[in-house]
């Protein structure tokens, strides 16, 4: 994938704009004082965020707090019992099961452990969407081959989930969640448990769409190598890879927050969050 | 201490009931409307229906055998060996073969669906399914019920065949009686309400074997551990509620078609 990006042919996993004001358009996804439990003490509790368009949000903090259950309000596959979120305007809360596919559809999302279907292969994984469509399987094929060209996986068109590694799998993931040209992405960890050389290559992945085709997405993190790599690097398409961005500056579409215990304890930039005085942030850097 | 223990049990119960309840409705209705997946559902039918072929013909035949050695020692002692093979068919049309059919296939096929789905909820594929824009429910519960109620009326139908064959066998090489006099028992002496009731069993037995596996399956929760939780509970459950169901729909067939 080395095509510029905003030519027609370019833009085969994203809203394809080019130019980002994310003050003149309306947000992607809406948190306003969203709260949820489930047996104990709430998992969330008043939380209130939003996501702009071209904009990369990184969700950071410890095991358990509730990271990936934030993810998983967002496309309704779970319920808040409090407060409102909306996804392209449509506030999921409210709406029934059958009401968010459409919805669905336009989110891609990528599981801490890949969530790849055992008993299909790499290219019905792949094209599950497009496969319920009924879309021609020479259509099929060609996207398969484009997405799994994208994550540099192409080998493994055919290959079984069971044979694949860790990292391979998460890439599979990434390319199923991309091969429907989603218009947020949702990353669930998507380097958990993974060796330092395979993360960097799954970040790069993860920088690729953002810089080469300006998806939104909110990626969840309790890596801070892989958080800050992401504001200090870019991709460089005419390499083909990450390049460090020059010293001082940061990639001004990614935003941090932090959760602890069920509540935002912060929202910012990375200077912001570098900079902060808050006790846990610090702890949590340091 | 004890009553709140008793409390929160039977809120549980009733809770659970519920869900059933509302899980089960859902698979069914699903069915009348869009999307419905044909090919999910001949591959259940042949994962259900041809994999359990083998186990429902070889108990079939083996309890038709029993049969027929029990009805020897008994009805030696009044003369009237020549019924056995009345005894036989009734027996195996009415009861035994439907009852054992749903038994068998809920052993396999209620912790293949539990264990299944279950695998597919902790490790999150049910919510890929859902966050890829397809409903779980229809793609996987209702072409399980469906197959395995279609399934279960021909599987019924093939053990009660080997049952009678089974007797037959034990009776002509065993017994060393007339092989054309028990043949002729057993089809004389049967009534459409023996057929009837025999074949309407194995359609709600098939609804409760898919039924209660998808349910148990799909509220898996605890990673393998829940997963192990899961099959047990589906076995367990989908038996006890068949033979309890068998034993309802026999008082009711009975009202309906008195013996003569």
């Amino acid at each position: 994938m080395t095509d510029t990006p905003g030519s027609p042919h370019s833009a085969p996993y994203g809203s394809g704009s080019t130019t980002v004001d994310a003050a003149a358009e309306e947000p992607v996804v809406v948190f306003r004082n969203v709260s949820i439990t489930f047996d104990g003490p709430p998992v969330l509790n008043d939380i209130s965020f939003s996501v702009a368009p071209g904009e990369t949000r990184i969700l950071l903090g410890p095991a358990g707090v509730g990271k990936s259950v934030l993810l998983k309000l967002i496309n309704g596959l779970l319920r808040p019992d409090q407060g409102s979120i909306l996804l392209f305007g449509h506030d999921v809360a409210t709406m029934t099961e059958e009401q968010l596919f459409p919805l669905r559809i336009r989110t891609g999302m990528v599981f801490q452990e890949g969530a790849l279907f055992d008993s299909l292969t790499v290219r019905d994984n792949v094209a599950y969407q497009l496969i319920q469509e009924r879309v021609p399987d020479d259509e099929i094929d060609r996207r398969v081959h484009e997405a799994l060209t994208f994550v540099e996986l192409d080998s493994t068109f055919d290959f079984y989930p069971a044979s694949l590694s860790g990292g391979m799998r998460r890439r599979v993931a990434i390319a199923r969640a991309l091969i429907h040209r989603p218009e947020i992405i949702l990353y669930d960890s998507p380097t958990g448990g993974l060796d330092p050389i395979t993360s960097t290559t799954i970040i790069e992945l993860v920088m690729k769409q953002r810089d080469v085709y300006r998806t939104p997405s909110l990626l969840v993190t309790h890596r801070l190598q892989d958080a800050f790599t992401l504001s200090t690097h870019r991709f460089d398409p005419t390499l083909g890879r990450m390049a460090l961005l020059p010293t001082g500056e940061t990639d001004p579409n990614t935003t941090y927050m932090m959760l602890e215990e069920g509540r935002l304890i912060f929202d910012g930039s990375l200077h912001e969050l570098v900079h902060t005085d808050n006790k846990f942030v610090r702890e949590f850097l340091e | 201490m004890a009553i709140g223990i008793i409390e929160r049990t039977a809120k549980d119960i009733v809770l659970t009931a519920q869900e059933y309840s509302l899980f089960a409705q859902r698979a069914v209705l699903n069915v009348f409307r869009k999307p419905r997946y044909w090919t999910d559902f001949l591959m259940q039918c042949n994962i259900i229906g041809v994999g359990s072929s083998a186990i429902v013909l070889l108990s079939g035949f083996f309890t038709g055998g029993v049969l027929a050695l029990q009805s020897q020692a008994t009805l030696s002692q009044f003369g009237a060996t020549a019924v056995t093979g009345r005894f036989v068919s009734t027996t195996m049309l009415r009861e035994l073969g439907p009852v054992l059919t749903g038994i068998m296939v809920a052993g396999r096929n209620a912790s293949s669906m539990a264990s299944e789905l279950g695998s597919m909820v902790v490790t999150e594929q049910i919510d890929a399914m859902r966050a890829l824009g397809v409903d779980p429910m229809r793609k996987l519960v209702t072409p399980r019920i469906y197959a395995c109620i279609l399934m279960l009326f021909f599987l019924t139908i093939l053990a009660d065949a080997f049952g009678i064959f089974g007797g037959a066998f034990v009776t002509i090489f065993m017994n060393h009686q007339n092989g054309t006099q028990y043949f002729s028992q057993a089809w004389e002496h049967l009534r459409y309400p023996d057929i009837i009731q025999g074949l309407v069993k194995p359609l709600v037995s098939g609804y409760i074997i898919a039924s209660v596996g998808c349910f148990y399956g799909m509220r898996t929760t605890g990673g393998t551990e829940g997963v192990g939780r899961s099959t047990i509970d589906a076995v367990v459950f989908s038996s006890v509620i068949i033979i309890f169901a068998d034993f309802l729909l026999t008082q009711i067939l009975l009202t309906l078609f008195p013996p003569i």
